[in-house]
């Protein structure tokens, strides 16, 4: 394909818009060789064994790396405190709702007006079914999880440059690409083009692997009729009485769907980390970390700006300052200290660590990426499209739109994500005040779903360069950066070592965090009963 | 010989090399030339800025952090101020910091071109306040750039 914007892209920035961006190293392998895939390691609760004699742990930061270790330290006898820059926990996992205010970077608020029961994960927002810390600490915590439905054959593909603009069903770009495809396989495979690498044995059941694959008729075509209906849905469905029999769709030509470029945005269900069963939490992701506030809320001193971490060969020293009062800065110590910081904030703190570490922490900034949240008077994807939760897609700034997995066929209203986005057009969002960002998400949005003109009331825009506490959304590994730095930023530097997605293969997910975190206390507990 | 499921794996892996080679080659500016509006704040298409001049890629990217005064902000970590930045009498230190980017900065290297680099690092050191007159070129951004390709892919 010759167009630009098309056949320019790489894997990284085709990761980037399904919105996989800073898991991408996880989904590279993912698609690059089976032999690679491997489920989280997670094998069920942690076991802290041996006695830390009293040992003491300062915890910075207080979203799931600090929680989770908070938990389970306190639990094996440590004595734990945890300083948090917010005034809740959470950090990512994150939930705005009806009556929230957020106010970013440049002074910049945001009053959330959704209506009750509504509301925006602006952070993490899915659960893939193989993340199995995060999962397990769900069911632990008592936090109800519900499907998060990734691919919605119903919802739509859009390109503002093919079709006249016009969206397209997701089931009839996949059904005529996969058909289309088929049907040119099987053509080589019968004019024998592929008999160098295709034996005489194979051939049959590659003809009739394609037949089934791309619903070919017997003559190997993919063209318009029963078979090719039943995937890409009917002129008129099947029905009852006298009007029962079904009218078969018209199939597009595979080179229309090429053309189309729409095509690329069927290998998200395919991706490891999208595949079918995802989940989410009843009522917002932050019922995870109000699950562990429930645990451990009482460790947490809120508030708390960390201005150095100092250490000797005998303690670790953090320095912070009240957000609020601002006044005389104190100082808290401990034996051990696990830095759950992100590097963005970190690279920034007086810090007392080898130079290798320091280096590890420089090297890392983060992501770029925005989310905008559309309340709708009603909810008009599900009413006239028959939409029910998934996403659809377009190579508009917007990127994509999500429809809430949750309360479907409710008469009320419903919040939308509007936007979700990387790359290029995530800063170029994150640069415009927050309720441009809103206007411009309900502009591309409309090229889409008209009804946005008449049923998008109000909206909240979250840029994460802008979120004052972490200054983007994830780290930004490299290989080349990984290959220099990783195993300095996991190492227990004196008394302090790092945790959080930063410091794991699965960087931007939930799980990344988790395991990070499990696996620096495990090390840290060896340290201490070890002596 | 290989097995079909050899094959399934060459074709998947075959797409981003040729990505990569075009990317190379700049056939991805499909926007080169076109002028970002600097107030109707435009979008670029695709994964590489197409904003030309300094303020359209200020206000583009660099506001987003840096503040539309240049003014800069704090929260847990801090976006320095570029108006009255003393650091910018080097004409190469915001040119490198845009390329190679530092600490919480990401590096623009994939996504600016020489020419849209040197455009933004002159624009700050002349707004804001800023009254360098030394401007730097694209080829002395270029010389900026790692010898391998950067950070993007």
């Amino acid at each position: 394909m010759s167009g630009a914007g098309y056949g320019s892209m790489s894997r990284r920035e085709l990761l980037m818009m399904i919105g996989a961006a800073a898991g991408s190293s996880v989904a590279y392998r993912a698609m690059a060789s089976l032999d690679l895939v491997a489920e989280s390691d997670y094998k069920g609760p942690i076991k802290l064994e041996g006695d830390p004699k009293g040992a003491s742990v300062l915890i910075l930061g207080a979203g799931l790396a600090g929680l989770v270790a908070a938990l389970e330290l306190r639990k094996a006898g440590y004595k734990v405190q945890v300083l948090e820059y917010n005034q809740r926990v959470g950090g990512r996992n994150w939930t705005l709702r009806g009556g929230d205010s957020y106010t970013e970077l440049g002074g910049f608020e945001q009053k959330c007006e959704f209506d009750p029961g509504l509301y925006l994960n602006p952070g993490p927002w899915r659960l893939p079914y193989h993340h199995n810390a995060i999962l397990d600490y769900c069911k632990r915590l008592g936090v109800v999880l519900e499907s998060f439905n990734q691919v919605n054959y119903n919802a739509y593909l859009h390109s503002s440059k093919a079709f006249g603009g016009k969206p397209q069903r997701y089931r009839h770009i996949q059904a005529d690409f996969n058909g289309g495809i088929a049907e040119l396989m099987a053509k080589s495979t019968k004019q024998k083009k592929l008999d160098q690498l295709v034996s005489k044995e194979d051939r049959e059941i590659l003809l009739e692997s394609l037949k089934g694959w791309g619903a070919l008729g017997n003559d190997y075509r993919y063209s318009m009729g029963i078979e090719s209906s039943e995937r890409r849905g009917y002129d008129q469905d099947p029905n009852g009485g006298t009007i029962a029999k079904p009218v078969p769709s018209k199939p597009m030509s595979i080179d229309e769907i090429l053309k189309s470029g729409l095509w690329r945005y069927l290998v998200h269900g395919h991706i490891y980390e999208f595949q079918t069963t995802l989940f989410q939490p009843v009522g917002g992701m932050d019922m995870i970390s109000k699950a562990f506030a429930r645990e451990v809320g009482d460790l947490v001193r809120f508030n708390c700006k960390v201005t150095a971490i100092k250490q000797d060969g005998h303690k670790v020293t953090a320095t912070y300052v009240d957000t609020r009062t601002g006044g005389t800065p104190t100082q808290v110590s401990a034996d051990w200290c696990l830095c759950t910081i992100p590097a963005s904030v970190l690279s920034q703190i007086d810090l007392d660590v080898s130079a290798p570490m320091h280096d590890a922490i420089n090297a890392l900034p983060y992501e770029a990426s925005i989310k905008v949240g559309l309340q709708a008077k009603r909810r008009f994807w599900e009413q006239d499209e028959g939409i029910y939760g998934g996403v659809s897609f377009t190579d508009l700034p917007n990127n994509m739109i999500g429809y809430p997995n949750t309360g479907y066929f409710g008469s009320g209203k419903g919040v939308l994500l509007g936007a979700y986005t990387f790359g290029p057009n995530a800063f170029e969002f994150t640069a415009l005040p927050p309720e441009e960002r809103v206007k411009k998400a309900i502009e591309f949005g409309a090229q889409i779903h008209p009804q946005y003109k008449d049923e998008i009331e109000n909206g909240i825009a979250v840029g994460w360069h802008r979120v004052p506490w972490i200054l983007g959304c994830a780290g930004s590994w490299t290989e080349e950066k990984r290959k220099q730095h990783y195993n300095n930023i996991c190492q227990i530097d004196g008394r302090v070592l790092l945790a959080g997605e930063h410091v794991s293969y699965i960087p931007a997910w939930q799980e990344g965090a988790i395991t990070s975190s499990l696996n620096a206390i495990s090390r840290l507990h060896q340290r201490v009963v070890n002596g | 010989m290989r097995a079909p499921i050899h094959n399934k794996d060459k074709l998947m892996t075959r797409i981003p090399r040729g990505a990569r080679l075009m990317l190379c080659a700049g056939l991805a500016l499909g926007g080169a030339g076109q002028t970002a509006q600097a107030v109707d704040h435009s979008f670029s298409s695709g994964f590489k800025f197409q904003e030309r001049d300094g303020q359209a890629l200020y206000q583009g990217i660099c506001q987003g952090c840096h503040m539309p005064q240049a003014q800069g902000a704090a929260g847990a970590g801090a976006y320095p101020a570029l108006a009255g930045n003393p650091r910018l009498a080097s004409k190469i230190y915001p040119a490198f910091m845009v390329v190679n980017g530092r600490k919480a900065m990401p590096s623009f290297a994939g996504m600016l071109d020489d020419d849209q680099i040197a455009a933004v690092a002159n624009y700050v050191r002349s707004h804001f306040g800023n009254q360098y007159t030394d401007p730097v070129t694209a080829a002395e951004v270029k010389a900026l750039r790692p010898s391998k390709p950067a950070a993007s892919e």
